[in-house]
């Protein structure tokens, strides 16, 4: 393929509030690296396809608001100047051309000469693992071969950006993984500066170089998987992505108390509520360190290479426990926990 | 399927099946025989195409039908488009009056047609202003062509319309994604997108203008097109013979149309997603 010729994008306070006074997107400010992929994930309706919209040059942000692409203000680019890649959920394709037409429409567009037009086409097809469909009308061809083409269309002009907004989320699970893996091998092997939305967190966190999370018109938190993973800004962050426990404590005397629940702290208390993820609290092994939490077992789940206990500690929700300990467990069991106090977060919102 | 359903089926079909016999195969026969039945026989027919007046008549006829057509396509599907996407004050008064002309019978299209461009009309009025020169093109086929589309375009623009609201505006989005500039748009997604509301609008288009005869009949008798050949035929000439062959030969031109037609939709249609 080409070098890698991505070029970043920034938005300056770029808002948007539509016709009916619906404020979809917060005035925003936001960098993507050249070659990076940034994925948008958050909630529906939280504003992921407004931002892909106005990155695009589909919709304009609210007076005010600019978009770069690299050095070059866009703000007034339409899409069809923007040389832009877009890939929708619903594929979009032409449904009057064939299989080759479609991912060549792009360089019949541009005027790029019969030949060199036919070898890029084959090579994207060859590339998405459709050659054989070439001839093929598009309503012949199944959701996930549809949106292969639908890839291999976009790709095909070599853009200076790509957009795909939710590419997957009409596809079942199955094919939904194979093509998250092709996407991600088509991804680091363009360097092509993208942006991917997405409610799927595991899809997020496997395509993503970083993440933006949304919530109401805003970005909640922005950076790479593993930052988001582990240091969630906010309670809702640290639901979206990755199972979290929430338990409700006071501080007292150098230990945080909450039902069931007795951690020895010295820092600050933050908060009236402690996060914490499944596979950081275990199962107390009687070493001297005394157990943190005790409860009993509402549920557990053998799922081979670990064990997915939920624990109710006398008040509040119950907590979930993923553990690799090799014993079994029985509903209604005692079960005594420890937590490492690093492993502790504390939501700001 | 059992036997018990077919029968219930043929039994449900025997209505229409009795009215399409009684008022259109033996009646259409019937025309078809009387057309053979003349001091030349079979020859009427031939005299279709030999008789210099009744071909030329054909022919315009034809033409007339095919240009009112093309007309009253590109108008409805640019007004019934902009109609579809754009919500503006007064648009539902708009569409109203473009539809209008569907409660009007042939002769007042024609006397319209007078009222604008015949002897006392608006465009001569106009025109001898300007240039000094009166423009009368009322009792002519351009007069004729003029009616003709104002009364095919309602129809036209509706089914348009309903066809628009159906468009994918994803697909526009994506053939920008991709480079297309509003023009190429158009031409290669809404255009094929609207391809089977074309044809079908078209097809009773042209139908209705190769047998329409009010309009026809109140701009003047002189306007040769196939209707009021068969009517001169028919009440002035007597001659019964003639204007079988020409009504029978008129009504398989439209029939052949519209098969024709229906058989490009039923294409068209099997190929989009
Ligand atoms: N054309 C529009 N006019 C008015 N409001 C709109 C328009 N498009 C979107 N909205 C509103 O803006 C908000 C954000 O919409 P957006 O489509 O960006 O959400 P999203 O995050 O992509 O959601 P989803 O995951 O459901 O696709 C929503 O409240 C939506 O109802
Ligand atoms: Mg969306």
């Amino acid at each position: 393929m080409s070098a890698p010729d991505g070029i970043p994008i920034r938005l300056e306070r770029a808002g948007k509030t539509f016709d009916d006074g619906t404020r979809a997107l917060e005035p925003t400010d936001l960098t993507i690296e050249a070659g990076e992929t940034l994925v948008f994930l958050g909630p529906s309706g939280c504003g992921k396809t407004t931002t892909l919209r106005i990155v695009a040059g589909l919709d304009q942000p609210d007076a005010g608001g600019r978009v770069w692409f690299g050095s070059d203000d866009v703000t007034e680019v339409p899409i069809e100047r923007r040389n832009v890649g877009m890939v929708f959920q619903s594929y979009a394709l032409f449904p009057n051309m064939s299989v080759a037409d479609n991912v060549a429409y792009g360089l019949k567009v541009r005027r790029v000469d019969e030949a060199e037009r036919r070898g890029r086409v084959a090579q994207m097809l060859e590339m998405m693992h459709i050659t054989e469909l070439a001839h093929r009308r598009i309503d012949q061809l199944s959701g996930g071969q549809r949106q292969r083409v639908a890839l291999a269309r976009a790709i095909a002009p070599r853009p200076r950006v790509l957009l795909l907004d939710e590419p997957l989320t009409a596809l079942d699970a199955k094919l939904r993984e194979t093509l998250r893996v092709e996407i991600d091998r088509l991804l680091r092997s363009l360097a092509i500066t993208t942006v991917y939305v997405t409610h799927d967190q595991a899809e997020a966190m496997a395509l993503g170089d970083r993440i933006a999370v949304m919530q109401k018109g805003r970005i909640a938190q922005i950076g790479t998987p593993r930052e988001i993973y582990q240091r969630p800004s906010s309670a809702f962050v640290a639901g979206f992505i990755g199972a979290m426990n929430h338990v409700s404590v006071r501080a007292d005397n150098g230990y945080l108390i909450g039902s069931g629940t007795r951690i020895p702290w010295h820092g600050s208390a933050p908060g009236g509520q402690i996060m914490f993820r499944p596979e950081d609290v275990s199962i107390h092994d009687g070493s001297v360190s005394p157990a943190v939490m005790e409860g009993r077992i509402l549920s557990a789940f053998f799922l081979g290479d670990h064990t997915r206990l939920s624990v109710d500690l006398g008040a509040g929700d119950p907590i979930t426990v993923r553990t690799e300990a090799r014993c079994s467990f029985a509903a209604g069991d005692a079960v005594r926990l420890s937590l490492p106090a690093e492993r502790i977060l504390w939501p700001e919102a | 399927m059992g036997g018990r359903e077919r029968l219930l089926l043929l039994a449900l079909m025997a209505p229409a099946a009795i009215v399409f016999a009684a008022f259109f195969l033996l009646p259409l026969a019937r025309l078809f025989v009387i057309g053979g039945t003349g001091p030349t026989g079979w020859s009427a027919y031939l005299a279709i195409v030999t008789d210099a007046r009744y071909f030329r008549s054909l022919v315009s006829t034809v033409l007339l039908s095919a240009s009112v057509t093309a007309a009253t396509l590109v108008i409805s599907g640019i007004a019934g488009v902009f109609l579809e996407r754009n919500r503006f004050r007064g648009r539902a008064l708009v569409t109203a009056m473009l539809t209008l002309p569907l409660a009007f019978p042939g002769v007042v299209i024609g006397f319209m047609v007078i009222m604008l461009a015949g002897r006392q009309g608006l465009i001569p009025e106009i025109t001898d202003a300007l240039f000094n020169e009166r423009l009368v093109f009322a009792y002519s086929m351009a007069g004729l062509f003029m009616g003709y589309v104002y009364f095919s375009i309602p129809r036209t623009i509706l089914t348009v319309m309903a066809s628009a609201e159906k468009l994918d505006p994803r697909l526009e989005e994506a053939a920008r994604s991709l480079g297309a500039r509003p023009w190429r748009v158009v031409a290669d997604v809404i255009v094929p997108g609207l391809k089977p509301a074309f044809i079908s609008a078209g097809a009773i288009c042209f139908a209705t203008a190769m047998g329409a005869f009010g309009t026809a009949f109140t701009l003047a008798t002189r306007i040769n097109v196939l209707p009021m050949v068969i009517y001169t035929e028919f009440t002035l000439q007597a001659n019964l013979v003639m204007a079988s062959a020409l009504s029978f030969v008129l009504g398989a031109i439209t029939w052949a149309a519209l098969a024709l037609a229906r058989s490009f939709a039923g294409s068209s249609v099997a190929a989009a997603g």
